[in-house]
């Protein structure tokens, strides 16, 4: 392995691409602040590629480990590393970035070089969140990324912008507390703020239950789980297409690491304890919601909602304590970044004509944008989890493990199926099927060589994961298997 | 090594003319996406013709492609399993697929989505031929899907027609109704077998035969044989795709599609998929005698009653269309019966006369310059000598003449249904007798209104037919219908010689020589059905002349006679049957009230509880109680406190004397408190 500190890279480049662009000041020098962004982003991508090629699949032990001290008052470190689960959301993430940058394009024309600055920044703070192996670490990356995302959506985002962005804000602080208080907790009963040891550390039932739920919390508040989901639909509502993006693909897995790099590893067995309501809560998620989407009649609510939806797999697949449900949800975690990241940025394209997210104001769109129309009936055959798309290798992977679990918990699960199509399926036939609708769409003009990149970028992902996921999971099995063997042990001395 | 790459050319043919056709589909000629959809069809079709030889001479096949995923101890493969019943499947579908993919160039030559649907047909076929060609569960699953989205798309071809693309995403979800219970089964398959490769989980299903399972954990008055509740599971995604009651609302509305995928898709091929599957997962049905009982029943139900409903149709395709269900109802009872091989059968013929069918139709159609009602036609045999006499032929096959393909595989399910001794055969052989006259009824009252009888056409009609079609139909007052082009009539033509001769030369290797061999499981002694009609089989001539003495045959003639007296002879007594029979006509003109029950109870329901639980859980409970509700509550407390914060000193002070004379009142009565 080469000397650089690659993790550092990933974390820092963007962020300094950022700051780069920032300087770039006012929208007299867009061009160059919009050509620096994306030279910064595909710098990102670039230093990432290392932990693919260089990553061992035969260890579960951290790899391109760096470690400096940061607080030696605190025993807090500067410490990063990745395994078999989060290096694959680092490359994600960057990869998002990328996307981002080049969605806006054309589309931001006000406060350019901020936008995109803020773009990168937060890239560069959540790959802090993914490589991060100090608590203390991770909780200032963690609560860092709120702060971009917050003021995309309340300086870029629609009308109720305001609202929206408190929300998401408050939602998420009112998580994170409780996040800080176990944090402290455990580093009081440790002496150390490494995860590693905590992971390793002996706690005693009633601590563990008291940790499991002041993290369900944090975390329940980020995937989003029912009940304290309301947040997302509004704040994917009033965001612009790039944030409601980075949200999607990015943020919202952010609640379901955090259950598998803390929640499982330091409290086994309240993660035991708690598992059936943790399912019940999933699979609340995907039927309730799934009815709930298909009432929508704005579009970015509808895919809002298939995301919840789609995040009860990823919650339902973690607690059923199989590699097959684990490695399941970590699939569709990844697939859910490609596929809802393509559904926001279908709807995005249609907004950016239009200027409306309302269904009932299309109709038709075939007839104008036929090369549109194409990928986005891949995109939302990948969101109703058809083969051969990477929708459907995460679903298949939960659905198998849970029928395996209990047939009442795969029937319920499975539901999916028709929920999912039954919602994705009829937006795309009121928006994009029948004669055309009115002016608006008559006058469309079909996707740019710049959104046909994008499209086609995304379009590669989803279909290149659903018909070859191997690569991914060979990835995860050490790290998964490790984990699981952990979690089956108890901690209770 | 030699014959492994021929297997890959297979399905990777008809891909690479989807691909071109598709990719390019704005910039290239018509020529060359037809050239190029054909040309891969073609090399498939060869391509089997060889792979059939070679099973043929005994070699057989079953490997892995490559490995898709692998988690934990699970690992799926993507692989082929060439045998008899895989060989058998390709052929047909191959066949008709060329026959169709030539008939397209006639029948789609003005359409601007010419090129589109070339892609799409040769999609259909790659992805139909990864069904039958698949050696494990999932990418079993993955064909049964994609053929699905291509049915969706091509039933949603024209689409600008609401009717078209209502029908398209009533299709996917009926199917994906289906698939629900598909995947519940294939999931049990894993979590009892732990792999989903057909052979390692054939071998250990007999180990399986008695293992119980609790549908609700913890509660033991839920346990069932896990063999039946598996195979129950899996039926139902045969019922999805293949049509059955209550999963069949799609397959009549699918007629929306342009006629060559009718041909295709809802009549040859991707309907038969659940036959097929079922035939394939033998060694598991044969396990659970309440599987098949329940598999014969829903075939009963569907060929009886679809087929009432195919004499009230005046809608040429819609004919066509529930002959189609009804048939299919055939396949599943002789699933139902054990005859898995005779199912196999009656596929293949139906593939052939079905596709015939339909294609003919289309021809019709054209000829009529896309009017599709029966009622405007009539004397077309003048007009379309072709198109009539290969109507003819797929008719006579139809309803099981003596000596054509359709009578050796119909009979041979008829006979199977009355030796077999699963529940509910009894009620499914009343329905297959009665089903006969059904089917001779309907397919002759279409056929002597279409082809016989007073030109009804070129009239002037103040109803306003069609379903949603913009561009003008029918025939002009005055104009003649008259013979479709060669790209028509001889697809129509290839199809009519297996449809009279294919029963008679594959009955008896089919059936009884044993060449679909390990392919289909039966268990001999719990279901001896094809034994005993083994042994009741002299050849495939003797069965043929034996046929005229038999009830069958008579019950399908007085179907003829009965369908020539009442639309040729006396035409106005249909009428008056009608007028004395309301509420039955009633019933079926509604299809029995299924898509009315669908659309407002289950759609409209589910449209309900969706937006219930949107305004009254999301938004009136979560965020209006709790969320806003708790913002509103700080905002309230804040109001209350400000009150004391009012910058008047008095006010203070005497807070603070007040305070202070309650602290020491309590100080003095009450210590312990403090």
């Amino acid at each position: 392995m080469s000397g650089l500190p690659i993790l550092s890279l990933t974390i820092w480049v963007p962020i300094f691409a950022g700051f780069l662009v920032l300087f770039t000041g006012s929208d007299r020098n867009s061009p160059l602040a919009r050509a620096l962004a994306l030279l910064g982003a595909l710098a990102g991508l670039l230093v990432t590629l290392p932990l693919y090629t260089g990553f061992d699949t035969a260890t579960s032990a951290m790899q391109f480990v760096e470690l400096s001290p940061w607080i030696e008052r605190f025993d807090v470190n500067y410490h990063l590393g990745v395994d078999g689960i989060s290096m694959l959301f680092v490359i994600l993430n960057s990869f998002i970035t990328v996307i981002v940058v080049l969605a806006g394009w054309k589309v931001i024309e006000s406060k350019v070089a901020q936008y995109d600055a803020c773009f990168l920044i937060m890239s560069g703070l959540l790959n802090g969140i993914f490589t991060a192996l100090d608590g203390m670490l991770f909780y200032v990356f963690f609560e860092a990324s709120l702060i971009p995302l917050y003021l995309i959506i309340g300086i870029w985002g629609g009308p109720r912008r305001v609202y929206a962005a408190f929300k998401f804000f408050l939602f998420t602080l009112m998580g994170s507390l409780l996040f800080l208080v176990s944090l402290i907790y455990l580093y009081l009963e440790s002496g150390s703020f490494a995860i590693l040891d905590w992971h390793q550390m002996p706690l005693p039932m009633a601590a563990q239950q008291w940790i499991f739920l002041a993290l369900l919390v944090a975390f329940a508040v980020k995937v989003p789980m029912w009940p304290v989901h309301t947040w997302l639909p509004d704040a994917h509502v009033e965001a612009p297409t790039g944030g409601s993006i980075v949200l999607a693909a990015i943020a919202l897995k952010l609640g379901a690491y955090g259950f598998v790099r803390f929640s499982l590893p330091i409290a086994p067995d309240a993660s035991h304890e708690f598992s059936g309501l943790i399912l019940g809560l999933s699979l609340i998620a995907v039927v309730y919601i799934g009815f709930v989407a298909l009432a929508q009649e704005d579009m970015k609510k509808l895919v809002a909602y298939s995301s919840i939806a789609h995040m009860g797999f990823v919650t339902l697949g973690f607690f059923l304590f199989s590699p097959l449900g684990m490695e399941g949800a970590l699939v569709q975690m990844i697939s859910h970044g490609f596929v809802a990241g393509a559904m926001f940025y279908c709807i995005g394209v249609m907004y950016d004509r239009v200027h409306s997210r309302q269904i009932a104001d299309y109709g038709g769109v075939v007839n104008t944008m036929p090369k549109f129309a194409a990928f986005f009936m891949l995109f939302a055959m990948a969101n109703a989890g058809l083969p051969a798309t990477s929708g459907f290798v995460g679903e298949f992977m939960v659905i198998m493990a849970s029928v395996r679990f209990s047939l009442l918990v795969g029937f319920v699960a499975a539901s999916t199926l028709i929920l999912g199509a039954a919602y994705t399926l009829w937006m795309y036939k009121r928006v994009i099927f029948g004669a055309v609708g009115n002016h608006h769409v008559a006058g469309l003009s079909d996707v740019s060589a710049r959104e046909f990149l994008v499209l086609a970028l995304l379009a590669f992902g989803t279909l290149g994961m659903g018909l070859y996921p191997q690569p991914f999971t060979e990835i995860m099995h050490s790290s998964v298997d490790e984990l699981l063997r952990h979690v089956s042990v108890s901690k209770i001395q | 090594m030699e014959m492994q790459k021929l297997y890959l050319l297979v399905p990777v043919a008809p891909l690479l003319g989807a691909i071109v056709a598709g990719l390019f589909c704005r910039v290239i000629p018509k020529w060359l996406a037809h050239s190029a959809a054909i040309a891969g069809v073609g090399i498939a079709f060869v391509a089997s013709i060889l792979i059939w030889n070679d099973v043929a001479a005994g070699n057989t096949f079953d490997g892995p492609l490559y490995q898709w995923l692998s988690s934990g101890d699970y690992v799926f493969q993507v692989g082929f399993l060439i045998d008899p019943l895989t060989v058998t499947m390709m052929l047909v579908v191959t066949f008709v697929s060329l026959m169709v993919h030539v008939y397209t160039i006639g029948y789609m030559r003005d359409d601007p989505g010419y090129n589109r649907f070339f892609s799409y047909i040769s999609l259909f076929t790659f992805s139909m031929l990864m069904l039958v060609m698949s050696n494990n569960f999932m990418q079993l699953f993955f064909g049964w899907e994609a053929v699905g989205l291509v049915s969706y798309l091509l039933i949603g071809f024209w689409y600008t027609r609401p009717t078209a693309i209502f029908a398209n995403l009533k299709a996917f979800l009926a199917n994906r109704v289906g698939d629900f219970g598909f995947i519940l089964g294939i999931g049990l398959v894993l979590a009892n077998f732990g792999t989903l490769d057909y052979q390692p989980v054939f071998e250990q299903a007999g180990e399986l035969a008695d293992a119980t399972i609790r549908l609700i954990p913890g509660c033991d008055s839920t346990t069932v044989s896990l063999m039946s509740v598996t195979c129950i599971l899996l039926f139902i995604g045969a019922m999805g795709k293949s049509a059955q009651v209550p999963l069949h609302v799609w397959l009549p509305d699918s007629m929306e599609g342009p006629t060559p995928i009718s041909a295709l898709i809802h009549a040859a091929t991707m309907v038969t998929a659940g036959i097929f599957m079922v035939s394939r997962m033998s060694p598991l049905f044969e396990l659970s005698d309440t599987a098949l009982s329940f598999v014969i029943v829903i075939g009963s139900i569907t060929a009886l009653f679809m087929g009432f409903l195919g004499i009230v149709q005046n809608d040429i395709k819609r004919v066509v269309a529930y002959s189609t269900l009804s048939q299919l109802g055939y396949m599943t009872v002789a699933l139902g019966a054990s005859a898995y091989s005779a199912a196999i059968f009656h596929l293949m013929t139906h593939a052939f006369f079905k596709a015939l069918l339909f294609l003919a139709a289309g021809s019709v159609i054209i000829g009529m310059h896309h009017d599709q009602d029966i009622r405007r036609m009539g004397g077309l045999r003048k007009y379309m000598p072709i198109t009539w006499l290969t109507s003819l032929i797929g008719s006579l096959a139809l309803i099981g003449t003596p000596f054509f393909s359709g009578f050796y595989s119909k009979d041979s399910i008829i006979e199977a249904v009355r030796l077999s001794q699963v529940t509910g055969s009894g009620f499914a052989y009343f329905s297959v007798m009665a089903g006969v006259f059904i089917t001779a009824f309907y397919s002759f009252r279409m056929y002597f209104l279409v082809f016989h009888g007073k030109e009804r056409f070129g009239e002037p009609h103040g109803e306003a037919r069609g379903h949603g079609h913009e561009e003008p139909h029918g025939l002009a007052p005055g104009q003649k219908p008259r013979e479709t082009p060669w790209v028509v009539t001889v697809p129509l033509i290839l199809l009519a010689i297996p449809s009279i001769f294919i029963g008679y030369l594959a009955i008896e290797p089919m059936l009884f020589g044993g060449f679909l061999g390990d392919a289909i499981f039966i268990d001999a002694e719990a279901h001896p059905v094809m034994e005993e009609l083994a042994g009741d089989f002299h050849g495939a001539l003797v069965m043929g002349i034996h046929a005229f003495s038999s009830p069958v045959f008579w019950l399908a003639a007085a179907g003829v006679v009965s369908a020539w007296f009442l639309y040729l002879v006396r035409p106005g007594i249909p009428a008056r049957i009608e007028a004395a029979c309301g509420p039955i006509r009633a019933v079926l003109e509604n299809k029995y009230y299924f898509d009315r029950f669908n659309e407002r109870v289950i759609a409209g329901g589910a449209r309900l509880l969706g937006r219930g639980l949107w305004k009254g859980g999301d938004a009136g409970l979560i965020d209006g109680l709790i969320v806003n509700g708790s913002a509103c509550l700080v905002g309230r407390i804040a109001i209350l406190a400000r009150l004391f914060q009012s910058g008047h000193i008095y006010h203070y002070a005497f807070t603070m004397i007040f305070g202070v004379g309650a602290f020491l009142t309590l100080w003095i009565f009450a210590p312990r408190l403090i």
